[in-house]
């Protein structure tokens, strides 16, 4: 009876608690082992032997659904994936020259880039620790190229700060933590803290200040060669006779303190927004086409649903092609939504009410962004910016400069706006020539020379005015956490929703991958166990 | 808490209010600017063209195709209860979220009279009370087919 057989490799092990326990003992296992701590990913899940005939009705080409369709039909399930827009891919979405963008009132705008020149309305930056994104993107051959976050050469700009006038990350940041550093220094030296800390600690402490504050030896934060070795020269170091640098002058305290650099300087240290970063060659939406290139054949494009319904022997949904009118009704035996919910709301869905209360509980946030194709690349020509943000507090937010073919010749596309909140919603009610129009005289305040003159067309995305999803991304809150988001996730009869709504990952291409596979993987035991 | 009523309080001063911080916390993938100098206006023609007409446009009558729906504010009968609309801006309804983190009761009450006064025709105004009347109440949001 007893023929247990001894793991020999940690693999194995894991592979066997992960029998026993299921995901979620295996990855508190890796996590023990000093594994897999920044991600549940643990590989694309291994589901094999579905019953002969079994299939499953994918709703939405986004990432979830095609990541679905993908490891379901590797299964062996037989798969159909329904999807309203024209197109894969869902937000993981490029606009490029020729494009037509559609709003829910019916405006549309053109989109007259040159090639090869882009705007990723959605998602745009890829955490390196967003295992499974990176995992697939290197299985179905997609290329990433770094995307530069952190660039301490952009600007920080806000509108009572400094007179209005930007000033460069890099001395503003240094000028923040140089300060502080003096300031705690004079705490230590006065022994404010001596009741806080040991004298080894204090002592160390003092060094730190000195050293990462870039303090002089009478622990002061002046402004000499030390300081511009971080923040920078009024005359920078050169060669031979007249080689000698001149430091810069730093900004006081209260100036300093005006510019509210720390939220930038914190804002680097999300985890999600850490270094290193990437995108996709060519635009972000490469990654839907390369789930598109793998199951392409299963999807029918520009087919919407309305209505969803199931019973003891499976699922039936009803469809109307956007283009022709005609009319279906596609069954399986189970099937995984993905439809956002602002719309799968309004659908005539047979789930019981804890999964429709769900749908209801959960609003939408709003988005915009502009991209703006500018002559030549000023701000590296003219400025030694490549890559990374320029900060303000007007609506647009920041403006982005590409993380590609730098030093090149020709037309290049900002993104010109980055806007949630209030600012989001004020430029989202504009006309997309209104908003081009405010990120234009927002964005001059950083290269107020060059942005009218350069600039040769925009395109103007406002996620709350997107027909196919009329929103960016589902929020949650701790309350509607704890109320919904079990009975969201739970399989309902052969039912199970997807996407980035259904994860801990908001937002993020990761969390509608996690979300899918986590689906997909009850879907089968269920149809395992049928 | 502290900071939300620094907020209110200093927009009750300044006819204005700033945005508050906790609206950035909205999407994960945040510009990291911190908080906007957006100020949204204390009036309700401009409190609805810079917030609402977002979505539903600035004629009010909504947008979006078959199934898939922006309700329009215009000619809605159910705005002659002022309550309803108070309690769908105070707890967001469906995709729509709530804006008690971007409006104040002054901004909320003054958009609510020009909204059912405007589009519609109902006089009376939605007053600060009104909207407080309402938070205290906190009746459940009004179920719907998000149609209307």
């Amino acid at each position: 009876m007893d023929h247990t057989i001894l793991p020999q490799t940690r693999r194995e092990l894991l592979s066997m608690i992960g029998k026993a326990g299921g995901g979620v003992a295996m990855y508190q296992a890796m996590t023990a082992l000093g594994h897999a701590a920044e991600t549940q990913f643990s590989g694309p899940p291994a589901l094999a032997g579905a019953r002969k005939g079994a299939s499953v009705l994918v709703l939405g080409a986004g990432l979830a659904g095609m990541l679905a369709a993908h490891e379901l039909t590797k299964a062996g399930y037989k798969v159909q994936v329904l999807e309203f827009q024209d197109r894969p891919g869902g937000r993981n979405y490029s606009i490029r020259g020729g494009d037509k963008v559609v709003e829910t009132d019916g405006t549309v705008q053109d989109c007259n880039f040159a090639p090869g020149n882009y705007l990723n309305p959605g998602p745009w930056r890829i955490p390196h620790h967003h295992r499974t994104l990176l995992h697939y993107c290197k299985a179905l051959g997609v290329e990433l190229e770094p995307f530069i976050q952190l660039n301490h050469n952009a600007f920080v700009h806000r509108t009572k700060a400094f007179g209005g006038k930007p000033q460069r990350y890099r001395e503003v940041a240094t000028d923040f933590k140089g300060h502080v550093s003096e300031l705690m220094g004079k705490a230590l030296n006065a022994g404010s803290l001596d009741d806080k800390l040991t004298k080894e600690d204090k002592d160390k402490l003092l060094v730190a200040m000195r050293e990462w504050g870039a303090l002089d030896k009478n622990m002061a934060y002046t402004g000499d060669l030390k300081v511009a070795s971080q923040r920078g020269y009024d005359r920078a170091p050169g060669g031979g006779v007249g080689g000698a640098p001149t430091p810069s002058a730093v900004n006081s305290l209260s100036d300093t303190l005006s510019s509210n650099v720390w939220t930038q300087m914190g804002f680097f240290f999300n985890y999600v927004m850490q270094t290193t970063m990437f995108q996709p060659k060519g635009g972000m939406d490469m990654i839907g086409k390369a789930f598109f290139k793998q199951v392409g054949k299963l999807v029918r494009l520009n087919t919407r649903v309305t209505a969803i319904a199931q019973n003891d022997q499976g699922v039936s949904v009803s469809w109307e092609d956007t283009k022709t009118g005609q009319k279906g009704v596609a069954a399986a035996d189970y099937c995984v939504c993905t439809i956002p919910a602002t719309i799968l709301n309004q659908i005539d869905i047979q789930v019981g009410p804890a999964m429709k209360a769900a749908l209801k509980a959960l609003p939408y946030s709003n988005s915009v962004k502009i991209g703006l194709e500018m002559k030549r690349r000023f701000w590296e020509e003219d400025y030694s910016i490549y890559g990374g943000h320029s900060f303000t507090d007007q609506a647009i937010s920041l403006i982005s400069y590409p993380n590609n073919n730098f030093f090149k010749d020709g037309s290049a596309v900002l993104l010109g706006a980055f806007a949630g909140g209030a600012g989001g919603y004020q430029l989202a009610g504009m006309t997309p020539a209104q908003r081009i129009e405010a990120a234009l005289v927002q964005g001059s305040v950083f290269h107020p020379a060059e942005y009218r003159k350069e600039f040769a067309s925009g395109v103007a995305f406002a996620w709350s005015r997107a027909p196919w999803i009329m929103g960016c991304c589902a929020t949650w809150t701790e309350e509607s956490r704890a109320a919904h988001y079990q009975n969201l996730c739970a399989l309902d009869g052969r039912i199970v929703l997807a996407g980035e709504h259904a994860s801990y990952y908001g937002c993020w291409m990761e969390g509608a991958l996690l979300s899918s596979l986590d689906a997909i993987t009850r879907l089968h035991q269920r149809a395992q166990a049928a | 808490m502290m900071m939300n009523q620094m907020l209110r309080y200093g927009s009750l001063a300044f006819g204005v209010a700033a945005l508050a911080a906790t609206v950035a916390l909205r999407a994960q993938d945040a510009p990291g600017g911190g908080p906007t100098a957006v100020e949204v206006s204390g009036e309700g023609k401009e409190v609805y063209e810079q917030i609402c007409q977002a979505c539903h446009m600035a004629d009010a009558k909504g947008g979006g195709g078959a199934g898939a729906v922006i309700p329009a504010l215009a000619g809605n009968p159910r705005l002659a209860d002022k309550d309803y609309p108070t309690v769908i801006l105070l707890k967001g309804r469906g995709g729509m979220p709530w804006f008690s983190d971007i409006l104040t009761p002054e901004q909320m009450a003054a958009v609510l009279t020009y909204v059912r006064g405007h589009f519609n025709d109902y006089q009376d105004p939605v007053t600060v009370a009104d909207i407080e009347r309402v938070t205290t109440a906190s009746p459940p949001v009004p179920d719907c087919n998000c149609t209307q």
